[in-house]
């Protein structure tokens, strides 16, 4: 069963959270004096493959936090998968950098609008961001779609908002922007297969 | 792509990363896999120490994979059809070909029709003003039974090796060596080591990604190696084949599912405007067999046509109304990104979506881009980072000259995950699909892609219902059965694409015997059906998630045969096929070729083997049936009909900036006659008084396009921009290796450090001295690295004629002292 999170803290509030709260291990840890634990030991592993080129090597995620719904793992360690057949634990400079595309400073957190002549980004909800698309796709749409051509033909078509798919992105990320996009009529639809 | 498909049946390389290590030759050219490919690179190095391969590199640079290998030849950039044109002029003037392959794979004896004709630089059909052919007169000539005629002795004059042979022996190793600037030493030396695999058991591999790609000749340039590869035998056998290396890891995925202007899921095509009657559309993409006996795939092009309609619209989609085909857009002309920016450059293009993708950095021309982007009323961008597209309005001094306060494009920006972040399948350039899984939470607000399509297409449908507007239908009606409809799950859209039943499927054999329940998964597409009684959202991953489970998530890395096709690792379409057109490594008789290197074999009464076989599994060799199942005549296209916009033989052709000016082939036809230029992009163009030097763009190891700049690592290790250029062109101009050098073309200018180096060397060509300036792509004015310039302020826009690839590997420039 899929539950996003903000399902998931409902359940809590609905009440079937108290076992679960339980298992949160609210305890006093005990204070002991030993050498610094191997840190593998108390991750979590998670396969993966790295996203840059396409030899697509698989590799290995550390996290803390032990995949319980209320524990944020963060990740803390990539490194090559050794069972996997391409790249056998290898992997790339770029590869051996991806703990720093996760943590990149320059990852985006919050959607923003930049407005038309202004100079800076400013913060806003996803509900206003998807609204906000929303509306001008639909105005758009509205404006320019093209029922019929020239010749009397029926051809749905839009052709006045374009869209640029990624190519690192996951096949069902591909599937499901083709199947919302298409049936708007939009042609000017491309990906980086060209470049 | 837009070369492999219709030489060979499939867009996609024909074998995979393992695979290389059964090689007996690997020639790496248009690409540089040992720093663009590294850990996929390993499988050469492997070939070499336990196969003893030759390793060959063809490169106008030295570069880190001619560090590896044990000949170099050097070649002028752009110039690599004259090369490989050559070696097919060789190959068939030395008979070193592997004569049964050819014959019985390959279209060597079918006859061409008589109004086929190629004269000094022009294929017969030649329109001018349109910069087009009528290819109609490209094709084969057809007999009274409906098939194509073939003459098996290869006697008639217009048999399509014969035709191949008049066309090449133009390429004489003086005119190669002329154009080229590669002695004719070296040039006959890799003749002859590609004319050692024409025997059965020994085979060449090719290995080639975007220095072949980004020409305005590089479908022909991968076609001319594919060429070659027919010739030899070498296409279907371990060790063989033509490897499109991609660039992004799941480049591959994304073409696959048609996210491209004129494509649906699974390579099925967009009608054109003037497809108005479904039935025609339909007819027309079945295709009958042009041989007999041949099993031509695509005549179920109805099958995974009506199947994707029910995917999306579900009961809506109907015999009736045609399975919904007036909800499907009708083409009038393509509109790839370079036609996008054009539009945008005219005022015609009001909105443009980015989703993980840097247009103002990988597309040509960036001050064509900044001023389409300025021109549009929002751009919307979908992104783990702070890209430099998003960021286009931004002043960044020298490096984004430019005045927010007079752009007046509302920018949004939403914030994604990263790979790290999302559960889901990649498709690797050896078209495996496999599945990963989530380590963490995305940053702060930031959200997985599919939510946010997701939930971008809900807000949409709700105004729609509320509003109404521009033919609401497809909108409304499209399927959306996912559980939490803001969030479609990774596994729920697998199993979407995968396909199910909708109704009880029985066996042909013995209809009271139900194989898959109405409701269940199908097991492939082999099961689809043109009635509506199956659903499947992308025919070609049918197999990859079935009632056994994700096919996609399996980790058994065993390996039997010890050829490296771990069948049970992850899923390989088509249908968990490792090497494609894997027939075609037995004889017409069903036996190896190589009986070190058995892969499938005919038992007697089935196919079977170390692969899944690329066949009919109960077709008897006596029957007849070639190996190329998705063609009509079943076997490889020397002579590509009318598949390929510039001709069905490569031709060389001049890039569009060209350091010699002319064509010595047919000067009157210098370069692409068929390439598409916009007005003013032509206007655009540099000359050789003005811009001497051949520039070529290039990738690093250490960074990964304009992402990496965001990285520590990477920034750490290759911080600062640079331009690579040779001994003696430094010398002549005053250039000392870390001086700030200023390079310039017709559209721009970029400044960057000089590196001197021993790697680049001038060339003699057409009686010209040529000197490369090496223009590694990886800065830019947002990220960690140092600032520096988009390299693509450099170069032309003009693409591919088929595949609309830019033409970044071969421009004009100067160079000086900045």
């Amino acid at each position: 069963m899929q539950v996003t999170r903000r399902q998931f803290f409902k359940i809590c509030a609905g009440g079937l959270g108290s076992s679960g709260l339980a298992m949160l291990g609210l305890m006093p840890g005990e204070a002991l004096a030993e050498v610094r634990q191997f840190k593998l030991e108390r991750s979590t592993e998670t396969r993966n493959t790295c996203p840059y080129c396409s030899v697509s090597c698989g590799v290995l995620m550390y996290s803390y936090g032990d995949k319980a719904k209320n524990a944020k793992e963060s990740i803390f360690h990539i490194e090559g998968d050794p069972d996997h057949p391409v790249n056998r634990g290898t992997l790339c400079p770029k590869g051996a950098g991806l703990l720093d595309f996760v943590h990149s400073p320059n990852r985006l957190k919050y959607p923003e609008v930049r407005e038309p002549g202004s100079n800076e980004w400013k913060r806003i909800s996803w509900d206003e961001a998807f609204d906000k698309v929303a509306r001008l796709m639909k105005d758009d749409r509205d404006k320019n779609f093209i029922a019929k051509n020239a010749a009397g033909a029926t051809v749905n078509r839009w052709t006045t908002t374009s869209f640029l798919a990624a190519s690192a992105s996951s096949n069902e990320t591909g599937y499901i922007t083709h199947k919302v996009l298409r049936p708007t009529g939009i042609l000017a639809f491309d990906n980086q297969a060209r470049v | 792509m837009a070369s492999l498909a219709p030489t060979f049946g499939r867009g996609a390389m024909t074998n995979h990363w393992v695979d290389i290590k059964n090689a007996n030759v690997i020639v790496v050219m248009g690409g540089n896999a040992a720093e663009a490919h590294p850990c996929g690179f390993k499988w050469v190095t492997e070939a070499k120490a336990h196969n003893k391969a030759t390793f060959i590199v063809i490169d106008p640079r030295f570069t880190r994979s001619a560090a590896m290998a044990d000949m170099y030849v050097p070649l002028r950039t752009g110039t690599d059809i004259a090369f490989l044109g050559g070696v097919i002029n060789y190959l068939l003037s030395h008979d070193k070909i592997q004569h049964e392959y050819v014959k019985a794979y390959t279209n060597a004896s079918l006859i061409v029709g008589a109004g086929y004709k190629f004269d000094d630089g022009l294929f017969s059909g030649y329109d001018e003003p349109g910069r087009k052919y009528d290819r109609s007169s490209w094709a084969y000539e057809m007999g009274p039974d409906g098939y194509a005629k073939a003459d098996p002795t290869l006697k008639h004059p217009r048999c399509v090796i014969n035709l191949m042979m008049q066309h090449y022996s133009r390429y004489t190793p003086e005119a190669v060596s002329n154009i080229t600037g590669t002695s004719k030493e070296q040039f006959l030396k890799v003749c002859e080591i590609l004319a050692s695999t024409s025997v059965p058991n020994r085979t060449t591999t090719f290995m080639y990604a975007l220095g072949w790609t980004q020409h305005s000749v590089g479908s022909q340039m991968i076609r001319t190696a594919a060429l070659v590869q027919l010739l030899l035998g070498n296409i279907g056998m371990p060790g063989g084949g033509i490897n499109a290396l991609r660039g992004h890891s799941n480049i591959q995925g994304l073409t696959d599912l048609g996210l491209l202007s004129n494509l649906l899921p699974g390579y099925l095509t967009l009608p054109n405007e003037k497809e108005t009657d479904y039935k025609a559309y339909i007819d027309k993409r079945t295709l009958k067999p042009l041989r007999p006996n041949q099993f031509n795939y695509w005549s179920n092009y109805p099958k995974f046509h009506v199947s994707l309609m029910k995917s999306w619209w579900g009961d809506k989609a109907t015999k009736e109304n045609n399975w919904c085909y007036d909800y499907l857009p009708k083409l009038d002309v393509e509109y790839d990104i370079m036609r996008q920016f054009e539009l945008m450059a005219q005022g015609k293009m009001n909105g443009y979506f980015c989703q993980g993708f840097n247009p103002l950095a990988s597309l040509p021309n960036k001050k064509k881009l900044t001023d389409g982007l300025s021109k549009l009323k929002f751009l919307v961008v979908i992104d783990p980072l702070a890209t430099d597209t998003s960021c286009f309005w931004e002043n960044h001094g020298e490096y984004n000259d430019v005045d927010p306060s007079q752009i007046m494009t509302e920018v949004i920006r939403l914030p994604s995950s990263c790979f790290a972040e999302e559960t889901g399948s990649l498709t690797n350039s050896g078209r495996w699909l496999q599945w990963h899984w989530k380590g963490q939470e995305p940053p702060g607000e930031a959200m997985d892609d599919a939510a946010i399509m997701a939930n971008i297409f809900l807000r949409l449908r709700e105004l729609y219902r509320k509003e109404g507007g521009a033919f609401p239908d497809p909108i409304l009606n499209l399927t959306w059965p996912y559980k939490i409809p803001h969030a479609p799950s990774p596994e729920e859209l697998a199993m979407e694409y995968n396909g199910k039943a909708l109704a009880d499927l029985t066996d042909p054999k013995d209809k009271t015997k139900v194989l898959i329940k109405a409701g269940q998964q199908v097991d492939g597409y082999g099961q689809l059906k043109d009635d509506g009684t199956t659903a499947c959202g992308c025919w070609l991953f049918s197999g990859s998630y079935t009632e056994k489970g994700n096919m996609m998530a399996r980790r058994d890395n065993s390996d039997p045969s010890g050829l490296g096709n771990t069948l049970n690792w992850a899923y390989s379409w088509p249908a968990n096929r490792r090497i494609l057109y894997n027939r075609a490594s037995c004889d017409p008789t069903g036996k190896p070729w190589d009986p070190k290197r058995r892969l499938v074999w005919w038992d007697g009464a089935k196919w079977t083997g170390a692969d899944v076989p690329d066949f009919k599994p109960d077709s008897a060799p006596s029957e007849g049936m070639s190996p190329f199942i998705m063609q009509p005549e079943g076997v490889g296209r020397l002579f590509a009909l009318d598949k390929m916009a510039e001709g069905p033989f490569p031709e060389h052709y001049e890039p569009f900036e060209t350091p010699i000016g002319t064509n010595p082939l047919h000067p009157k036809v210098v370069s692409n006659p068929a390439a598409r230029v916009f007005k003013g992009d032509m206007e655009q163009f540099g000359k050789a008084k003005e811009f001497p030097y051949a520039g070529t763009t290039y990738r690093l190891t250490e960074h990964f396009h304009y992402w990496t700049k965001h990285t520590e690592l990477s920034s750490i290790i290759q911080p600062q921009q640079f331009v690579e250029i040779g001994e003696e062109l430094a010398k002549e101009k005053g250039i000392k290796a870390g001086d700030m050098v200023k390079v310039s073309s017709n559209r721009g200018y970029i400044k960057a450090k000089a590196v001197v180096t021993k790697r680049i060397k001038p060339l003699q060509a057409d009686g010209k001295t040529i000197h490369h300036v090496g223009v590694p792509i990886h800065w830019g004015f947002k990220g960690i690295a140092k600032p520096g310039f988009l390299a693509n302020t450099l170069t032309p826009v003009v693409g591919d004629a088929n595949s609309q690839t830019p033409e970044f590997k071969s421009f004009l420039v100067n160079i000086e002292k900045a």
